[in-house]
């Protein structure tokens, strides 16, 4: 269904537009240590098919780098994203509609495999099988697309920790304006790891590229979706995609993507790149934006406004208009609460310490980062960096201008200022931090500096660093009130809480013992909810041990307890 | 009329619409997940740059040529006041550039498909039959549009095939016109019907998705979260592959 225009009617005259949620990200790159945790996880959930083996929905890069498929920044090749168009309107990168339907029967924006890499497995069998020789066995790699015999060149992470840095680091497209001087002394002083997921971007440019309409934005919690029967693998999402997160499954012809987990986040469960996060460095939230104004954001003129533009897009979850337009809009007062108390929020827009990712590709994405002050630290300490002394940080700070300038390149389309300004506030942070623990009086000056109060500080201390497992993830549960009674017919609903579970209505869930649904339900999953909405009974899933009402007929009300 | 010819061009006609009616909506209700194009450019892309957008627009041309020629009666355009010389060379001339972009275009597809290991490993046994099927009518269409129509001496197919072809729709077929065709038009309109037969089986059903209301579509499309029926067991179609199942 789409929602453009629909600004009239109830709407019309308000100064809040349409108020939707969305469930957003922010990693703090200065905790990440790259140990790939989040992609393997995430790919033992979501990517361990046949077609899919390339496919990381998560993945982690190092950066200076080349990334993931790779050199997928450059978007003068892969064209990905959106670009303002002659009379500031937004048009597609890779040319409009008509173009698509011209270049259907080959894409040339695709990037092809060997640009992510051939996938393989070992023929381990022969460890075992192999005959009895002199010589130990060896499990040759075998190519996963045709089984054969193969020579891998390429990895999902063959440039991990700048491996091979001349080849890989001096490859990344954000270098690009660096002088070559400049690139070799930095490489020795700056690397850190980029986690990436789908950016469930407000200003989704895969949805766009889709010709069939399988692409859709949930209007609940705005995670980009791709719906699997109405995919035609027309393949224009994963060329339209700038972050190239739309993945092709070559077994299946279909486009897939990062989920954002949604079935764990409709539950209140993080996602599980997040939930396994060694470092903790993921923050889960809600976060409310103005549907109406997105457009006109994503469609500033200079690309350094577009950070500007797309903070101006969220709206404050305490302004009483805001709380209005959200309860006209049909969001939940939970919901509303969690926007309150969320710690996406309050890294981006009240301490605007998280940034986005290349936000010149105009999709205005939902995955921020807070940029990482460790590297820089590094250098400083090379330099004879004197912990007491915050002021000779700052200074450092600005005259690290190449790693300043990549971060900007990265996260700010190069504007330097903002990722100034954000360094600094972490920097003070870990000033500020260090005073209370010696007990030092508040340095009013370094606070007045970043434009902070020791309780903003504090706040963003006990954010970054303390970062409480429910301080990170704030995650109203879907509302799906009545949808059980479709969602019932075929599994058993009577473990203690489930929704045939009458006790469950009167008590509360919480207490009595937790029990795995299906494993120790009295009388096994004998019991289901009928489409009728009536409890009845399965001699199927009986095990024999507990009662049978229902069985011979319906007494009174079927199985109920 | 023999049994013979009854079979050929009456029942296998009819034997071929209705399975492909029927197949189409058995695919539509139980295999939505598997109606796909089924791209093969991730795994290859130098030859599809050529072999993909010939065949496809050549194809389309074709398909075109075929609604004007057997579709279109004769006697329409010659209401129009096209005199038949005219038509002729019209038909040959465009059947022919048409024919050559789809060869052209086949044979590299036909060279990848069979060449290339990646493009290979991708292709069902279904698929095998729809291609073979799909070689049989295109060379067979594209001899007599060349070798009778553009230099030898002419055959009028719209007296005899075009004939008979609308009078299947009619539900009043004349075998007479169409068994009396040389060969070639009779074995290239046999094959046509057996593509017809397994199209919905394979990944030609790609064609009837063809994206047009993408033009008039708004760019972001946002929906719901729709609570779904679970689907009854077995009914599901093909989803997601077992680990370690071939293709």
């Amino acid at each position: 269904m789409a929602r453009d225009g629909a600004t009239a009617g109830p709407r019309a005259g308000a100064t809040v537009g349409r108020c939707m949620a969305q469930v957003a990200m922010v990693m703090n790159l200065d905790k990440c240590i790259g140990c790939h945790t989040c992609s393997v996880t995430c790919k033992q959930t979501w990517t361990n098919r046949p077609g899919a083996e390339y496919v990381w929905f998560n993945n982690v890069e190092t950066k200076p780098g080349v990334g993931y498929p790779r050199g997928y920044e450059d978007q003068k090749r892969w064209k990905g994203g959106w670009e303002l168009g002659r009379r500031g309107r937004l048009n597609l990168k890779a040319g409009g509609r008509l173009r698509k339907l011209a270049t259907i029967f080959y894409n040339p924006e695709l990037p092809s495999l060997d640009d992510f890499y051939e996938p393989w497995t070992y023929d381990y069998e022969k460890l075992v099988t192999a005959p009895l020789s002199d010589s130990f066995p060896s499990a040759r790699p075998k190519s996963q697309l045709t089984g054969r015999d193969m020579r891998p060149v390429h990895g999902p992470n063959w440039d991990d920790d700048l491996a091979g840095a001349a080849v890989y680091a001096a490859a990344d497209p954000n270098l690009e304006g660096l002088s070559e001087q400049v690139r070799m002394e930095f490489e020795q002083a700056f690397m850190f790891y980029l986690p990436r997921i789908c950016e469930h971007c407000l200003n989704p440019s895969c949805v766009a590229s889709c010709p069939s309409g399988a692409m859709y934005k949930r209007e609940e919690d705005g995670i980009v979706l791709v719906d699997q029967d109405r995919c035609r693998g027309w393949r224009f999402c994963v060329s339209g995609c700038p972050y190239k997160k739309v993945y092709f499954n070559h077994r299946t012809g279909k486009a897939e993507k990062c989920t954002f987990c949604y079935p764990r986040i409709e539950a209140g469960q993080p996602t599980i790149c997040s939930e396994t996060c060694v470092g903790r460095l993921r923050h889960l939230g809600v976060m409310l934006y103005d549907a109406d104004a997105v457009l006109k954001a994503a469609s500033v003129e200079d690309d350094k406004d577009l950070y500007e533009a797309q903070l101006s897009v969220f709206l404050d979850p305490h302004d009483p208009d805001v709380l209005a337009a959200a309860e006209r809009d049909g969001i939940a007062h939970d919901w509303i609460q969690a926007a309150q108390r969320s710690p996406v929020h309050s890294l981006i827009k009240r301490h605007r310490v998280a940034l986005p990712l290349h936000p010149e590709y105009r999709t205005m994405p939902m995955v921020w980062y807070v940029p990482p002050l460790s590297p820089v630290t590094d250098a400083v300490h090379a330099t004879g960096y004197d912990e007491a002394d915050p002021d000779r940080v700052f200074a450092a700070i600005e005259s690290l201008r190449i790693p300043m300038a990549y971060l900007a390149n990265l996260f700010t389309a190069g504007d330097t200022a903002v990722v100034e300004g954000v360094l600094r506030k972490l920097t003070a942070m870990r000033a500020h931090m260090r005073g209370v623990q010696l007990g030092d009086p508040v340095d009013e000056e370094l606070l007045d500096a970043v434009g902070m109060s020791a309780r903003d500080v504090e706040d963003l201390y006990r954010l970054l660093a303390i970062a409480k497992y429910d301080d990170r993830y704030v995650i109203p549960k879907v509302h799906a009130e009545g949808s059980g009674a479709l969602m019932a017919q075929h599994c058993s609903l009577d473990y203690p809480g489930g929704a045939a579970d009458s006790g469950a209505h009167t008590q509360d869930t919480l207490s009595g013992t937790p029990s795995l649904p299906g494993l120790s339900a009295p009388g096994g999953g004998s019991r289901f909810r009928d489409s009728d909405g009536r409890v009845r009974f399965n001699l199927l899933g009986w095990n024999g041990t507990a009662p049978a009402p229902g069985l011979f007929g319906d007494s009174g009300r079927g199985g109920d307890r | 009329m023999s049994s013979w010819d009854l079979w050929w061009w009456v029942i296998l006609p009819y034997l071929a619409l209705v399975t492909f009616v029927v197949g189409h909506v058995w695919r539509w209700r139980y295999d939505r997940f598997g109606w796909t194009s089924r791209s093969t450019q991730l795994q290859e892309r130098r030859l599809l740059k050529w072999g993909g957008p010939l065949f496809h627009y050549g194809t389309f041309a074709a398909i075109v040529g075929h609604v004007l020629g057997i579709l279109v009666p004769e006697s329409f355009t010659r209401w129009l006041g096209i005199p038949e010389n005219v038509y002729r060379w019209f038909s040959s001339i465009g059947g022919t550039v048409a024919a050559l972009a789809v060869i052209a275009g086949v044979a590299v597809l036909a060279l990848r498909r069979t060449a290339v290991p990646r493009v290979r490993a991708t292709t069902s046994a279904v698929d095998w039959i729809a291609l073979v099927l799909l070689a049989v009518v295109i060379v067979l269409g594209a001899i007599p549009t060349m070798g009778i129509n553009l230099f030898g001496s002419g055959y009028d197919y719209r007296r005899s095939v075009a004939l008979w072809f609308r009078g299947l729709f009619a539900g009043d077929p004349d075998v007479r016109a169409v068994s009396h065709a040389p060969l070639i038009y009779q074995v290239h309109a046999t094959a046509a019907w057996a593509i017809l037969a397994v199209w919905p089986f394979t990944r030609l059903v790609h064609a009837w998705s063809y994206p047009l209301w993408y033009l008039w579509r708004p760019y972001v499309l946002y929906r719901g979260r729709v609570p779904t029926h679970p689907t009854e067991p077995g009914t599901s179609g093909r989803r997601w592959r077992r680990i370690g199942a071939g293709y």
